[in-house]
């Protein structure tokens, strides 16, 4: 099975020689952010908590991103989705993207608004 | 081996099976649709704790004081070193399943034996380290008493050091009296929940030590949970005080909200059972490889597919850590 492999990721600014090469230099840029993902839990920088952007933690916004920037690394390049035809990543993807984003901007709506009754209307959770 | 035809009879016809237009066989396309219906049953599950954590944003437990263990360092604090751990392990066994599905791809059977038999003892190392994790939190650290609303209020020193209830229980004779049939009570069943201590050894040693303070599981603004003065935390235990909760179960949790624990277990258990298989599958490959059924067949698709499988348990893993453990 003579596989063909696209050796380049971060849009082609870098090159590996071998599929094998590739599979290391992207172990090693997944421990770097996990890395930095620790070192974020652990020293949790007050300016980070204490601003927001669209009432979610920076610290949070930064966890997350970088969550979707490994997920993206492990489908493309150990999962091999950067070499599959793109209707069948299109297939995948797109479907998925679109199932979980619709449910948990739902979900997390509904999870606000019962806070918010707890909170200011006459159901309580304080005694 | 004629179970394991690779051509089905169909090549160059345009219906019938015949076509590939996504340049996947068979197998490999249900393996990726298989794997987009389980990402969207995790997504429920991340999601349904997005919710419940949203319902009661100013009171749910901050990760990072509820893992605070490592395997042989007693009572030293090392807040997510132990997933960060666990992450690497995965992520680890991620990359020996991609080198075995490489040299799979390039023929080289010794390889993808020595491969898969690394990302087999690292999902062996994960599951064993989950284990191990679960274990720490059902048992509990510092205890904790539950209000008769529900609520989990946490002991402090004055230095805002946390205190375990062991530490200051007064030990007193245990109001518990053994029943027999001579008090006609033998039918009696003990509630299901017995912590080594009762609620009134803790309020007496509780009041008896004037350095104690509580904790509650609400948060103030900077997300830090609100700590009572010594008056307050007294009225506190005195009246609203109900039940030692040790550890965590489905129904108690020592770490605050019950739910935090509920999802805990659902979530990184039905992950664990996911690595479990992936495992499993693993081992049933590992044979095949081993005698040659691949090498016959001519192509190591097959550790391609389990390959597949295990990259997704990695990439699950990685929400869970960030969900759990980090926002």
């Amino acid at each position: 099975m003579a596989h063909e492999h696209k050796l380049a990721i971060f849009r082609g600014a870098v090159k590996f020689k071998s599929n094998v090469s590739k599979i290391w230099g992207v172990f090693i840029f997944l421990s770097v952010v996990t890395i930095i993902e620790v070192a974020l839990g652990i020293v949790r920088p007050d300016f980070l908590i204490d601003n927001r952007f669209l009432a979610l933690k920076l610290l949070n916004w930064i966890f997350i991103i970088l969550t979707i920037v490994k997920a993206y690394y492990i489908t493309w390049d150990f999962m091999h989705m950067r070499d599959e035809t793109t209707g069948l990543r299109r297939a995948v993807i797109w479907t998925s993207i679109f199932l979980i984003s619709y449910l948990i901007v739902l979900i997390l709506i509904e999870g606000d608004y019962i806070f918010e009754v707890y909170k200011s209307g006459f159901i309580k959770f304080d005694f | 081996m004629e179970a394991t035809v690779v051509k089905t009879g169909t090549e160059d016809k345009t219906w019938g099976g015949g076509n590939q237009p996504l340049k996947a066989s068979y197998g490999k396309m249900m393996m990726w649709f298989f794997i987009v219906s389980d990402a969207l049953t995790f997504s429920g599950f991340l999601a349904s704790y997005g919710f419940s954590r949203f319902k009661f944003v100013d009171a749910w437990p901050i990760a990072d004081e509820v893992f605070t263990h490592f395997p042989f360092l007693h009572g030293v604090e090392a807040p997510m070193y132990y997933v960060a751990f666990m992450t690497f392990i995965l992520i680890f066994s991620s990359v020996t399943m991609v080198l075995a599905v490489d040299a799979g791809h390039k023929m080289k059977q010794n390889k993808v034996i020595l491969y898969l038999f690394l990302t087999i003892i690292g999902g062996l190392i994960f599951l064993g380290s989950q284990a191990w994790e679960w274990a720490t939190f059902i048992k509990g650290d510092y205890g904790a008493i539950e209000t008769k609303g529900g609520q989990i209020i946490q002991f402090l020193d004055k230095e805002g050091e946390r205190v375990a209830i062991r530490d200051f229980v007064a030990i007193n004779d245990a109001d518990r009296i053994p029943q027999t049939r001579e008090n006609g009570l033998w039918f009696v069943q003990d509630s299901e929940y017995l912590p080594s201590v009762t609620f009134n050894q803790v309020k007496e040693g509780f009041l008896a030590n004037d350095n104690l303070l509580v904790r509650l599981q609400h948060k103030d603004e900077h997300g830090q949970h609100i700590i009572l003065s010594r008056e307050e935390s007294i009225a506190k235990v005195v009246n609203d005080g109900q039940l030692v909760v040790e550890g965590a179960n489905l129904r108690h949790n020592e770490y605050g909200h019950p739910l935090f624990a509920n999802f805990f277990f659902f979530i990184t258990g039905f992950h664990g059972f996911h690595v479990a298989t992936g495992v499993l599958i693993n081992i049933i490959i590992f044979f095949n490889v081993i005698l040659g059924t691949y090498e016959r067949r001519n192509s190591y698709e097959m550790v391609e597919k389990v390959g597949l499988y295990w990259h997704f348990v990695d990439l699950v893993w990685v929400f869970v850590f960030t969900f759990f453990y980090l926002v």
